[in-house]
């Protein structure tokens, strides 16, 4: 019998020791903390969060590469620290951005290589290779050197590495890194049919991209901090919000905007701003339809015309913001003016 | 079907990428020729020839050791290829020594061509006097050096860049210490015996005993003594690196460093 849970983690965290930190700077980082997570056998699983959320780190624990402080997880039924050899064969991983394998290999040397590492005997390492290279669109390319690749070529390489070894638990941080749309939506696809074609196969994966988690999960957890926010269906995520309307104004740029002055109207759950061109979009989540009245009412007291209104179905966006008060660009820039 | 898989891509840059040649091989024939002349400068007995000759041979093994294997895990790390090393099922041992089986290609085409080059330059004279003797102490000391430098690339899973200065640091003074152009005879005993712990030290010192005529009387210890020691130090260096490896991977993994720089 097959175990029900492909990756299991308890009460997991990852404390940093940060060197040569000054007085009154911190000497630690907490990049995960009491991780609670259960992920079955045959999900699509998706870590949603803005960058240094923590979740490249909880794959990296995932997949070996890195010990926890406190807590244990479990991939395949198999704790990742005490046996590591024993879950090795079993995973796989595929990074955004990564660069692997060797540049004056081919695209065919690289992918071989990497097959022997995992011992699989050549001939049906080159099926297999054949095969997924015509599926990723690759298969004129197989005989380049890879450092003669674009960067979404390469990743599609490196997709083709990880998918190739026909791992139980695939995990894949950020795969849509450096590709195009079409390439993104391609990759989306084959992912989706992979996991189907076998309830063995069970898929990790890390992005901050709302649109592919939305699209590609089957439960989504939310991460930011090193903490899971909320973990479930996207579609359960968002039904949570139905209940809150959303409407998005636009209106022109004006220096009587004042965010605040909404946020004190009863009702109004969170409004957050977005620039486009010279005209400002203001997303209201409210807790019923009703108090839009006091919205409109207000900005007709801010003396600003509304230029165009429409209500709108939440989003995992929607729900970020709920969750964490921002938009996760916004999240990102803070974070990212916190550790400067 | 690792160790073939690792040394794949160093047999294919062999081939694609020649300039190795120039830089490998025709170059380092002119510390040979240095040494040499300064040997013919100062009248030195012509088995000395010789030596400088087989130690500019046995000096590519070292470079492929140092540079091809035991620093290597620094740049896979920086590429992130150490990291899919890692995840995969493949033991590092076996990683590594695709890495240097990938080297010897050009590693033995480097120590042929010094050999036969500056064998029939200087018109080197050789009495071989046991072959089997000859081929037990290259393939021990082979084990050993290989052996002791997984040990030391042990150390590049913890560190980033200044592992790669230590190996900067240890080139030279392992090139003087092991003799590679003159008899250790000459060290005062405690130093030629610390020395000795250096794999291609005692394997250098043997090789010379078993084929040159004046060998044995320029030799530190005697062959006999010299493959029994060799062989300790195989299953030391060997069943050591299997141990490091795995505690610095350990170490490592607890510090966060195996896919980057210290925090």
């Amino acid at each position: 019998m097959l175990d029900q849970f492909s990756i299991q983690t308890e009460k997991l965290g990852r404390v940093y020791k940060l060197r040569g930190a000054k007085k009154g700077e911190a000497r630690s980082l907490v990049a995960l903390k009491d991780i609670d997570l259960t992920v079955h056998r045959g999900e699509l699983f998706g870590l949603l969060g803005p960058n240094g959320a923590g979740k490249t780190t909880l794959i990296k624990i995932l997949t070996t590469l890195l010990s926890p402080t406190s807590g244990r997880a479990m991939v395949a039924g198999v704790d990742v620290e005490r046996y590591p050899d024993k879950v090795r064969p079993l995973i796989n991983m595929v990074s955004g951005g990564e660069s692997s394998g060797y540049g004056l290999l081919t695209v065919r040397d690289n992918l071989w290589m990497f097959s022997q590492f995992y011992v699989i005997p050549s001939k049906e390492a080159n099926a297999r290779i054949k095969k997924l290279l015509d599926i990723v669109g690759l298969k004129d390319k197989t005989n380049i050197r890879s450092s003669d690749l674009s960067t979404g070529l390469r990743q599609k390489m490196n997709i083709v590495r990880g998918f190739m070894t026909d791992p139980d638990v695939l995990f894949m941080d950020e795969p849509s890194l450096g590709l195009d749309v079409e390439a993104s939506r391609d990759v989306r696809h084959f992912i989706r049919e992979w996991v189907n074609q076998d309830q063995r196969r069970t898929l990790m994966l890390t992005t901050h991209y709302m649109v592919e988690a939305d699209e590609l999960c089957d439960r989504v957890a939310i991460i930011n901090h090193g903490q899971v926010l909320a973990c479930d269906k996207p579609a359960t995520l968002k039904r949570q919000l139905q209940e809150h309307a959303i409407f998005e104004i636009e209106i022109q740029e004006n220096p009587n905007l004042d965010i605040a002055g909404f946020k004190s109207i009863r009702g109004v759950n969170s409004v957050t701003r977005q620039e486009v061109d010279s005209k400002v979009s203001l997303e209201f989540v409210l807790k019923e339809e009703a108090v839009l009245a006091d919205v409109i009412g207000k900005l007709t007291q801010m003396q600003l015309r509304i230029q165009n209104l429409r209500k709108r179905e939440p989003t995992l966006e929607d729900v970020f913001v709920r969750l964490v008060g921002r938009r996760m660009e916004e999240e990102e820039k803070n974070a990212e003016s916190s550790a400067n | 079907m690792t160790v073939l898989g690792r040394a794949y891509p160093r047999v294919v840059g062999t081939q694609r990428e020649v300039s190795w040649l120039l830089f490998d091989v025709l170059m380092p024939m002119m510390g040979v020729i240095g040494y040499v002349l300064v040997y013919k400068a100062l009248k030195a007995p012509e088995d000395y020839v010789g030596f400088v000759v087989i130690g500019g041979a046995m000096i590519a093994f070292w470079m492929n050791v140092l540079w091809s294997m035991s620093s290597q895990l620094y740049w896979e790390k920086e590429q992130g290829n150490l990291a899919l090393y890692i995840i995969s099922p493949a033991n590092l041992m076996a990683i590594l020594l695709g890495m240097a089986v990938g080297g010897l290609v050009a590693t033995t085409i480097r120590a042929t061509f010094v050999i036969v080059f500056g064998s029939l330059l200087f018109q080197v004279h050789y009495a071989l006097t046991s072959f089997w003797q000859l081929g037990v102490v290259f393939v021990l000391c082979m084990v050993a050096l290989y052996g002791m430098g997984m040990m030391a690339s042990s150390m590049f899973l913890l560190l980033s860049r200044e592992a790669w200065h230590i190996a900067n640091l240890v080139q030279e003074p392992v090139s003087l210490a092991s003799g590679f152009y003159f008899p250790i005879k000459f060290f005062p005993f405690w130093v030629a015996a610390v020395a000795s712990f250096i794999p291609l030290t005692l394997g250098l010192d043997a090789i010379r005993q078993l084929i040159f005529a004046s060998g044995p009387t320029l030799g530190f210890i005697s062959i006999s003594l010299e493959i029994w020691i060799l062989l300790g130090l195989s299953i030391v260096f060997v069943t050591g690196a299997r141990f490091l490896l795995k505690k610095m991977e350990n170490l490592a993994k607890k510090e966060g460093r195996l896919t980057e720089a210290r925090r």
